[in-house]
């Protein structure tokens, strides 16, 4: 939005408030269609429970989301996490059925999701392409390259530290779990307690005056979808070790909706600017209690996509710049009209796009 | 004469050409007629989708439901002739009503929301996958006397066969070539591309256009998801993952500028003869696989993107130089 300033910015709670109501309203629903939903088990040294496979299920989401909420507070957009995610995997497999160890095969992955990244950055900030076609070349060619790295073969292995991180306990809680919430805070921490993210916000809302006011725009977007390529890489790895094979066909396919989805959910605007990477987190948690929702309640999961669609379709509405200018309206013929107040905000925004 | 917008479309087409040469050179088996008939059968369903994602980029918006929309049609046309009675011909007419529907639902969706296209569309195609699935998940064969009718229509010559779907497509490109450059829709469409600030203020009708264009687009798919399941026999809901970007690919590679503006249907067609080209040669080949083909396709797209970037920057470079002569000019005159 055009008409975002960048000031001290009201509490946490109150911003991921709506996130958390339909996150509530989405976890009752599961509590409705299987009471002990709530129920958490400790048994053979590991959780289980309803609870904890949505917080696990959801890790993949929830981590290229984190990426996803930088790209798209710089107005841009990463269409090819999903098929980072597959690369990524592909490296990690060959790499431990090559007898590495599985340090080598993580440091491999995460190697290749950053250049994927770096690629992507390169194209966006340095060629000035537009993101969602910059993006768009490695969303295409990048099962081939996944496919060349695996040979064409769905790459089994039974190393059991890569199959830890995706199957695996600490301290009985799973370890995808404690992966994305440890990065979810990190990145936050760093983005939060520096001015990057201030930085990233004004590359969003105006990128031209941003330059002008003395950021290095190149290399933030750069470094923004290197973050968001190295996040889809440890996706990666944890959905290949999940399965304990590298699936280059499916692994990680449509996830990049999932994530946009999950930033849009998180009330992030499409168009850059103000961001909250706790808020698209909560997004990817909704996403999967819907799921949960779906799976639980025996209704056949075919009706997931059309449940998601409505769901983009609601969130649409209520962000749409038209349907906020009737709100506008609204308020400002309420207690002290001011006659021009309406007619100058469309302009406004017209004429700054 | 060489104008600047028509260099996108001859470097296609010399790309084209280039590509035929190469590959006749290895396999001279790939110069026969039969080659071309089956390039062009192959190809017809994207070829078809790909009319319609040409007019989406003219105007400067992207259409990514045309995959999860052919896969609709196709379950949709399997499941309406196995559990009623009603001749394809009427089932075609409804579905092509249904998803001219949706894309006019899509295209006022993105006008009078102001939402961008991107999100728009991509709700689309999660509903229509969605609608899809609920229909059936499992692939549907068809089996009727007259699918096998119309899929042995055919046109021979030398024992190549020309097929009615292939046709169907080349027909559609001629179509939405006229009615690119010959109609004022088609005008309205390139005008919206250019800027839609311009284009109001010259009355070009926005509301109209856009809608129309999705509208467009989404009949287009229909279309090609009947000849998708002329193709194939079959409606299948996880079939045509990802056609809408083979169908962006073959509209940047037929060199249409994918910010709006500039292009030609025909371009598009000859965008879907080098990707069916590449796929062919792979077969020729025999011993590559077939993962090269995304890898080629993604090369191919990032090179016509490097390219048009270039012509974008020399085309400002060269403006900004006619601006200082004229400048300059008058400084002499005054």
């Amino acid at each position: 939005m055009t008409s975002q300033t960048i000031g001290p910015r009201p509490s946490v709670m109150r911003r991921i408030l709506p996130q958390l109501v339909i996150l509530a309203v989405a976890l009752a629903l599961n509590v409705a269609v299987f009471p002990e939903f709530f129920e958490i088990d400790f048994r053979n040294g590991r959780l289980f429970g309803n609870l904890i496979d949505v917080l696990n299920r959801g890790a993949p989401v929830a981590l290229l989301c984190i990426g996803m909420t930088l790209v798209i507070a710089t107005k841009g957009i990463d269409l090819s996490v999903g098929a980072v995610m597959a690369i990524a995997g592909a490296v990690a497999a060959s790499v431990v059925v090559d007898g590495h160890g599985w340090g080598t095969a993580l440091l491999a992955a995460l190697a290749a999701g950053g250049l994927c990244g770096l690629w992507n950055g390169l194209l966006v900030a340095v060629l000035r392409i537009q993101p969602i076609v910059a993006t768009l070349v490695l969303m295409v060619a990048g099962r081939g390259i996944a496919q060349l790295v695996t040979e064409g073969k769905i790459l089994t292995f039974d190393n059991p530290g890569l199959i830890h991180l995706g199957a695996g306990t600490v301290a009985g809680v799973p370890t995808p779990i404690l992966i994305w919430l440890a990065l979810g805070a990190l990145v936050t921490f760093v983005v939060r307690k520096t001015a990057l993210g201030m930085l990233i916000e004004a590359i969003g809302i105006n990128e031209r005056s941003s330059r002008l006011a003395g950021i290095n725009s190149r290399v933030l977007l750069v470094c923004v979808y290197l973050v968001s390529g190295l996040c889809a890489a440890l996706a990666g790895v944890i959905v290949a070790a999940d399965i304990k094979g590298a699936d280059a066909n499916n692994a990680g396919l449509w996830l990049e909706l999932d994530a946009i989805l999950a930033v849009v959910i998180g009330g992030n605007s499409l168009l850059g600017g103000r961001f909250s990477i706790i808020a698209s987190l909560i997004g990817a948690l909704i996403i999967q209690s819907v799921n949960s929702v779906i799976l639980l309640s025996g209704l056949p999961p075919e009706f997931n996509l059309v449940i998601k669609a409505l769901l983009i379709l609601g969130i649409l509405v209520i962000q749409s710049p038209r349907i906020g200018n009737y709100i506008y309206l609204l308020k400002a013929s309420g207690p002290q009209p001011e006659p021009d107040a309406p007619a100058s905000r469309p302009t406004k925004e017209e004429t700054a796009r | 004469m060489i104008r600047s917008t028509h260099l996108p479309l001859l470097i296609t087409l010399a790309t084209f050409v280039l590509a035929y040469a190469l590959c006749a050179s290895a396999y001279p088996a790939m110069l026969s007629l039969r080659v071309v008939a089956n390039l062009l059968t192959d190809n017809a369903f994207l070829g078809i989708a790909a009319v319609g994602m040409t007019f989406v980029i003219l105007s400067g918006g992207i259409d990514l439901s045309i995959g999860s929309v052919i896969a609709f049609t196709g379950v949709f046309l399997a499941v309406i002739l196995r559990e009623t009675s009603m001749h394809p011909l009427a089932a075609f007419a409804l579905v092509l009503l249904l998803t001219t529907a949706f894309g006019t639902a899509m295209g006022a969706t993105i006008h009078y929301l102001e939402m961008p296209p991107f999100i728009v569309t991509l709700a689309g195609m999660f509903l229509a996958r969605g609608a899809a699935y609920v229909l059936s998940t499992e692939s549907v064969p068809i089996t009727h006397e007259f699918y096998d009718t119309l899929q042995g229509l055919y046109w021979k010559v030398d024992g190549a066969r020309f097929r009615l779907i292939g046709g169907l497509m080349v027909l559609t490109f001629i179509v939405g070539a006229l009615v690119a450059h010959r109609t004022r829709f088609g005008q309205n469409v390139y005008a919206l591309g250019g800027g839609e600030q311009a284009a109001k203020l010259m009355g070009v009708p926005v509301a109209r256009t856009t809608i129309g264009i999705y509208a467009v687009s989404g009949g287009l798919a229909g279309l090609s998801g009947i000849v998708f399941s002329l193709y194939t026999s079959a409606g299948y809901s996880l079939a045509t993952v990802g056609v809408e970007l083979d169908a962006i690919a073959a509209v940047v590679i037929g060199g249409t500028l994918l910010t709006g503006g500039y292009g030609f249907v025909a371009g598009t067609f000859f965008g879907i003869l080098i990707m069916g080209l590449i796929q062919t040669y792979i077969v020729f080949d025999g011993t590559l696989s077939s993962w090269w083909t995304k890898i080629v396709i993604g090369s191919l797209l990032f090179a016509f993107i490097l390219l048009q970037k270039g012509l974008t920057w020399a085309a400002k470079k060269r403006a900004a130089q006619a601006r200082m002569r004229t400048a300059t000019g008058s400084a002499a005159l005054s």
